[in-house]
């Protein structure tokens, strides 16, 4: 009996509103992966080949300061998506990713999945909105990391 | 509504304006610009009770009178903690103190945390940055009486991994008094083993059941604001969301209007609100 991924790609809350005959059509461009802690998953500048569905345990998402080392901006952890470099040119990372803890995850094949949606653009509509939607929360987060709240008024 | 806290009163304050003498018998440096102070009666009096949320106004002879929430456990009032930091000139005065000189105190005043409502169901907890020190003495009444209550989840958000207050008791209540712990900070190096983000980014998995909860919230008002919504996304409704409000309190007792909000008097209806009381003026610029 062949197991797919199906079941545990339709689990996962970034999937979960995703129609079945869409829901096909991304299976098989998944593949699971398991990262050791301090592994990397990329690296800033490297070709977003893929984006990754977090399963069990944590990632941070960095950047390298010269001098300074690597400064942690964002941790991503069960349930997260991480990665929407895979769908713009130049297809290339814009930071690193590095597992904090022992991670499983669901990797996707960008490519795969790009020409997929080139071929069915309603696919392609509703890969846009769930990716759209991950990326305001983010951009909204990040505005309130910057009000830097807990700080004293000066 | 609001009214569903219960009041204080157990011990009625005998001359509410008046300041009593207490000696400062420890003050601990908590962070970079937060101070713990531990006080006792100045004349050998017994200490007074207080529940959780309740705040006194601590005056610094001479420089002025400021509300500060009480940080320490209700259950060993004898010693009176407060957790402050340094954001004006009477705090920064107050943080001059030694052990060994006087403080006068008033209190305690306001309503307090719903312990109560809590009994037999999930809780959540949501400081962020000082706002752990006013739901401190909730922890304390928690693991005092941790059978009486479910999973017990604390989402903490500081602002770095320096900032976070009271990191041995952290290890405590996640180790011994079995608490969901959680932390994140807003930056942070590669040496940090916690989250990296908002606060609010903890609620979407915290272990808890929506349908059987209370959440009580104290932070920042914008992180309060993003914190109930996330929580209303979750499924939690907002008559079992409590947070924690802070104004100009001046009298404590509701004389002066210093601290009006809204309908609302914070020192005397307050400093802890259910949610669904003031939600309709919480997030207006004009209250």
């Amino acid at each position: 009996m062949i197991h797919t991924l199906e079941p545990i790609i339709r689990e996962h809350p970034f999937f979960k509103n995703l129609a079945e005959p869409h829901l096909k059509l991304v299976v098989g461009c998944a593949k699971n992966v398991r990262f050791d802690e301090g592994q990397m998953l990329f690296r800033e500048g490297e070709p977003a080949d893929e984006f990754y569905l977090i399963r069990t345990g944590r990632v941070t998402i960095e950047a390298h300061i010269p001098g300074r080392g690597p400064a942690i901006c964002e941790t991503i952890g069960e349930g997260d998506v991480l990665g929407w470099s895979w769908l713009f040119p130049p297809y290339r990372w814009r930071c690193d990713a590095r597992a904090q803890q022992p991670t499983r995850a669901l990797a996707f094949d960008g490519k795969c999945l790009r020409g997929k949606c080139d071929q069915d653009h309603d696919l392609g509509y509703e890969l846009m909105k769930l990716c759209a939607a991950v990326m305001a929360q983010r951009l909204q987060a990040t505005r309130l990391q910057l009000l830097d709240l807990y700080g004293v008024r000066k | 509504m609001a009214s569903e806290n219960k009041p204080i009163a157990d011990d009625p304050i005998p001359e509410p304006m008046r300041p009593r003498s207490y000696r400062i018998q420890r003050v601990r440096q908590e962070t970079e610009d937060t101070f713990t102070l531990e006080l006792e009666p100045a004349d050998g009096a017994k200490g007074f009770k207080f529940e959780p949320g309740q705040f006194n106004m601590l005056y610094v002879f001479g420089v002025g009178e400021v509300p500060i929430s009480i940080s320490g456990n209700p259950s060993s009032p004898e010693t009176l903690t407060h957790t402050t930091r340094v954001v004006g000139t009477v705090t920064r005065a107050m943080r001059q103190l030694k052990r060994g000189d006087l403080i006068g105190v008033r209190g305690p005043f306001g309503k307090p945390w719903p312990i109560e409502q809590a009994r037999g169901r999930d809780v959540v907890v949501v400081p962020g940055g000082i706002g752990l020190a006013p739901l401190r003495p909730v922890l304390y009444a928690l693991t005092a009486q941790r059978k009486q209550f479910r999973r017990v989840a604390l989402l903490y958000g500081a602002r770095t991994p320096e900032n976070v207050l009271f990191p041995k008791e952290m290890k405590q209540w996640r180790d011994r008094s079995n608490f969901d712990v959680h932390l994140t900070v807003d930056r942070a190096t590669g040496a940090w083993r916690d989250s990296v983000g908002l606060v609010t980014n903890l609620i979407p998995r915290a272990p808890f059941d929506p349908a059987n909860a209370v959440a009580m919230v104290c932070g920042p008002e914008v992180m309060m604001r993003f914190v109930v919504m996330e929580l209303e996304k979750r499924g939690l409704t907002d008559d079992r969301i409590y947070v924690s409000l802070e104004r100009n309190m001046k009298c404590g007792l509701g004389f002066c209007g210093h601290c009006l909000f809204g309908p609302t008097f914070i020192c005397k209806d307050g400093p802890v609100f259910r949610f669904d009381a003031i939600r309709h003026f919480f997030s207006k610029w004009e209250v």
